[in-house]
């Protein structure tokens, strides 16, 4: 005979352990040479929760008032209580990419930032990239060369696409490699996201 | 009357063009609304509960803590005391909450007692899984014994594949809302019109009665399948209980952990092998013993091998099911045939190598032994690849000799699949000002059914692509098959082309008084209906149109079930060849390049086919070097139910690829033909043997990683 008890269920992992306390300390950032840790860089917060708090969050350019738990992640903010849902939920464990989004001008995985620890940054997520009824030149380049196929990581790919083509805007193909080891796709559409990537930099030369 | 048979080469419009998907933009901007992405007004947020063991039975469930719990709205128990539950992941109840972190905080809230059964989660050979095991009937044919007696080399080994999950990036789930007597299903589906029944069903069982009709299946576009999501699955009907009790929309998407032990897995198959031969490297004799686990159902994985060398004149084989407490066996791209590839290709390699034979033209040689209305094909197919590849340039002996630790190789493999079409139908509208609809209960999976079905619309009304609005993922559509098995393409294809080609007799018969000229003389083309071979006497398409008066036209048109079809066939082949660098100082395998040569008949989207391959090889470096689910036999539990662990290749790990369709006389006039499982099928072989061509032994079992690379090289002294 075992009991089962609540914790046993899935044990006590780091992340939960950060989510329960409301400290805001974890971060996820999208993998590659230049990238940094947000969280060297943070400095210790108050303990605020576990109730809801109202929070500010620029996303888009935009103020946005909302209310919630200390532990939800930015990605369960965009996607459950704006409908902000372009960034996608897959592993929830910052592995896979599809729900990075640029802070700060950085490519971070929203699904390990806490939104009370996005205040004060400048949240840029897939919807605000384009310019009203025009495609956003890297969405274009994906597109054109087939880089999707179910499609469910491609918002994610096109994030971290920007914030390296904003950086590195004359890519060799070996760097855009890189820059986008951070993403997973299931479907297999990396030829198609290689080509991709390089013509969407050649794009972006016209001033965008 | 226009005829129905696919335009020749020439006359073809759109078909065999390069069109970019229509739903790209919607999906590459983030604006495409997956089920994932459904948010209603009131809506909830559901969670499944899940056994922890791999084998129990439920004593006592305690829900009473987390229904008192903040937000929690509806709990349904789907596994009652005194129930078996025969796996981890096997569900338990469901639990529904304002947010989705309290339905989180209630499911891990709920008290249930299990107790402890004996358990079983290890795919090992029939002699160590005593009681687990189930042998099949053997298989003979001609005479095996004198078959290997004839053989003047014989080669033996055990090769094999362990399970592998799914992982689509969307997992598993439903958004359900109901309406009165009606209930609207938003599901990530390859079976938009098939599902209604399941739910319906049970429902029923849990005592709320809805017919099947008043279930409304939505499936605009969805995050992968693969092969694992045919069924609307206990978690779905669990969604529509939850929102019926409480009187809310539910959205209940599987956690990634869920996904991986509960929502899909690819049976392993193993086997030992004896394959013999004559000095001259004909084939005289096979003989296999192969094992494999389904999970509890004991599902698939019941292999035919040998595979493509069907027709070895000796052989004997014979199949031992083993049953585990591990997740049920789902359909996974192709199913069983990349096991029974790199368990075929990796012996048959093995065989040339001993005999000192380039294994190219081990495989030509033995052609004879593959099915004879596809050796040619695969003759070419070989003669191809080898070109693509500098095969005769690159290819040496076993064992690369060159001095540093980078040992290169090369390896391939042949496949083959069926196809064919499912049953489809297919709706056309015209209307008076041109616009033109297709409906069909179909859905894109992401492979570009869309977009083929307006390309086939369009090729037959003489329209561009863009001039037919393509309705599909709605089961209130003409119901058409699921998604599985490469039958989708065969049968949309077949059903739009008569559903239009219908719509247009119609339309020229009504225009036909006006232009002079008998229907039969008209033709659709270039955005106009015109007297045949005098594009003189022309209507543009809305003049035509125009011709209805009020009333629209709107024509069916079917691929009825099996039969023959002249639109479509079945049965197609394909190589692969990998070349791979080996560092046999960390065992870390790097694909440099792979080459795919396929035929599947009359191609109608290349674009979106070339896509098909190029997805496909990846998949399949991606098993042939990094997945398997991993179980413990202590605790039954999978270890690697994370996407950190349980291992996808990146883009950095994939190598270049080199892609060819065989296409034009003797493809063309087979007719259309699915794409999604063949090039799956090859790549672990092709890798596998490229592998051995590099380091000089065999790894017995893929996926390839560094460990077994260098128990290999162990094996045999260190050295390539």
């Amino acid at each position: 005979m075992s009991k089962r008890k609540p914790d046993e269920q899935k044990g006590l992992s780091r992340r939960s352990f950060l989510k329960t306390t409301g400290a805001a300390v974890s971060a996820g950032v999208v993998g590659g040479a230049a990238a940094e840790m947000l969280s060297a860089q943070a400095p210790p917060k108050k303990i605020v929760g576990p109730g809801e708090v109202a929070i500010t969050l620029r996303i888009n350019g935009t103020s946005r008032n909302l209310s919630v738990e200390p532990r939800v992640t930015l990605l369960d903010a965009l996607r459950d209580r704006l409908d902000l849902t372009g960034a996608k939920k897959v592993c929830d464990r910052s592995t896979c990419g599809a729900c990075t989004v640029l802070v700060d001008g950085k490519a971070v995985y929203a699904c390990s930032i806490l939104a009370i620890e996005a205040q004060g940054r400048e949240i840029l997520t897939i919807e605000g990239i384009a310019r009203e009824g025009e495609l956003h030149p890297i969405s274009a380049a994906f597109v054109e060369h087939d880089a999707q196929q179910c499609g469910f990581c491609t918002p994610g790919f096109v994030m971290a696409c920007k914030a390296f083509l904003d950086k590195t805007p004359n890519p060799t193909e070996a760097q855009a490699q890189k820059a986008l080891g951070g993403n997973l796709c299931r479907c297999g559409t990396y030829i198609g996201v290689r080509a991709a990537v390089l013509d969407a930099a050649a794009r972006m030369k016209g001033g965008r | 009357m226009a005829s129905e048979k696919w335009p020749e080469a020439g006359k073809r419009s759109l078909i065999g063009k390069r069109v970019t998907r229509l739903d790209g933009a919607v999906k590459a901007s983030g604006r495409a609304k997956y089920t994932y992405d459904v948010n209603l007004k009131g809506m909830l947020h559901g969670k499944m509960v899940f056994s922890p063991h791999a084998h129990a039975k439920v004593v006592s469930i305690d829900t009473s803590a987390a229904e008192k719990m903040p937000g929690v709205r509806a709990v349904h128990i789907m596994t009652g005391l005194g129930k078996e539950v025969k796996c981890q992941g096997h569900e338990i109840l469901a639990i529904a909450a304002e947010t989705e972190e309290q339905a989180r905080d209630a499911a891990r809230a709920v008290q249930i007692q299990f107790e402890k059964l004996a358990h079983f989660v290890d795919d090992a050979p029939p002699e160590k899984a005593a009681g687990y095991a189930t042998p099949l009937a053997e298989q003979t044919t001609g005479n095996p014994d004198g078959g290997f007696k004839e053989a003047e080399v014989i080669s033996e080994g055990i090769y094999g594949a362990p399970v592998i999950t799914h992982c689509c990036l969307e997992s598993h789930g439903q958004v359900a809302e109901w309406e009165g007597d009606n209930l609207r299903v938003w599901a990530s589906t390859q079976n938009v019109s098939g599902i209604s029944g399941e739910i319906s069903d049970g429902l029923k069982a849990g005592g709320v009665t809805v017919p099947a009709s008043n279930v409304q299946i939505l499936t605009p576009v969805m995050g992968g399948g693969f092969g694992s999501k045919f069924n609307a699955d206990t978690w779905g009907v669990a969604c529509a209980q939850l929102a019926k009790k409480a009187g809310r929309p539910v959205k209940m998407m599987l956690e990634r952990d869920q996904e991986i032990m509960a929502a899909g897995a690819r049976p392993s198959i193993y086997a030992k092998v004896r394959v013999g031969a004559k000095k001259d490297g004909t084939l005289t004799a096979w003989s296999s013993e192969s094992w494999g686990t389904g999970g509890y159902a004991a599902g698939g994985g019941n292999p035919i091998l040998p595979y493509v060398f069907t027709r070895i004149p000796n052989r004997r084989s014979r199949h031992t099911r083993v049953v585990t407490n591990t997740g049920p066996a789902r359909a996974w791209r192709a199913p069983n045939h990349p096991q029974m590839c790199v368990i075929t290709m990796s012996a048959l390699e093995d065989l040339a190598a001993q005999l000192q034979m380039d294994p190219l033209d081990f495989f030509l040689k033995n052609l004879p032994f593959v099915i004879a209305e596809r050796a040619e094909a695969y003759r070419q197919e070989l003669l191809k690849g080898a070109e693509m590849m500098e095969w005769k340039k690159k290819w040496h002996p076993r064992g690369d000799k060159t001095p540093g630790p980078i040992k290169r190789g090369l390896g391939l493999s042949i496949h083959t699949w069926g196809g064919g079409g499912h049953p489809s139908n297919c709706n056309c509208t015209i209307r008076p000002d041109g616009s033109v609809e297709v409906f069909l209960g179909s859905q894109d999976l992401g492979t570009g059914t869309r977009t083929v079905i307006a390309m086939v619309a369009g090729e037959t009304l003489g329209l561009p692509v863009t001039g037919v609005k393509v309705n599909i993922g709605d089961s209130k559509y003409p119901p058409s098959g699921a998604s599985g098995g490469s039958t989708t393409v065969g049968g949309v294809s077949a059903s739009t082309r008569r559903a239009t080609n219908n719509a247009l007799n119609e339309l020229l018969a009504k225009v036909a008084p006006s232009l002079g000229v008998e229907p039969d003389k008209l033709e659709a083309k270039g955005g106009t209906i015109r007297v045949i071979d005098d594009a003189s006497k022309s209507l543009t398409w809305k003049q035509a149109c125009a011709k209805l008066g009020a009333t629209p036209i709107t024509a069916t048109g079917q691929r009825v079930p099996r039969g023959p079809d002249e639109l479509i066939s079945s049965g197609v082949g394909g190589i692969q060849m990998a070349e791979v660098s080996v560092d046999i100082e960390t065992g870390i395998v790097k694909i440099e390049k792979m080459v795919a040569v396929q035929d599947c008949g009359l191609i109608i989207n290349v674009k979106t086919a070339e896509s098909q391959v190029n997805g496909a090889l990846i998949m399949g470096v991606t098993y042939a070097l990094f997945e398997e689910k991993v179980m413990d036999g202590a605790s039954g539990q999978c270890l690697n139910p994370d996407m950190e662990f349980y291992k996808l290749a990146g883009i950095g790990d994939v190598g270049n690829f080199a892609v060819h369709f065989m296409t034009g006389t003797g493809y063309d006039e087979r007719g259309v033909i699915g794409l999604g499982e063949p090039p799956v099928i090859s790549p672990g072989a092709a890798i596998s043997n490229a592998v051995a061509n590099a380091i000089g032994v065999r790894v017995p079992t893929i996926p390839i990683t560094p460990d077994k690379v260098l128990a290999a090289l162990e094996m045999k002294g260190g050295a390539a």
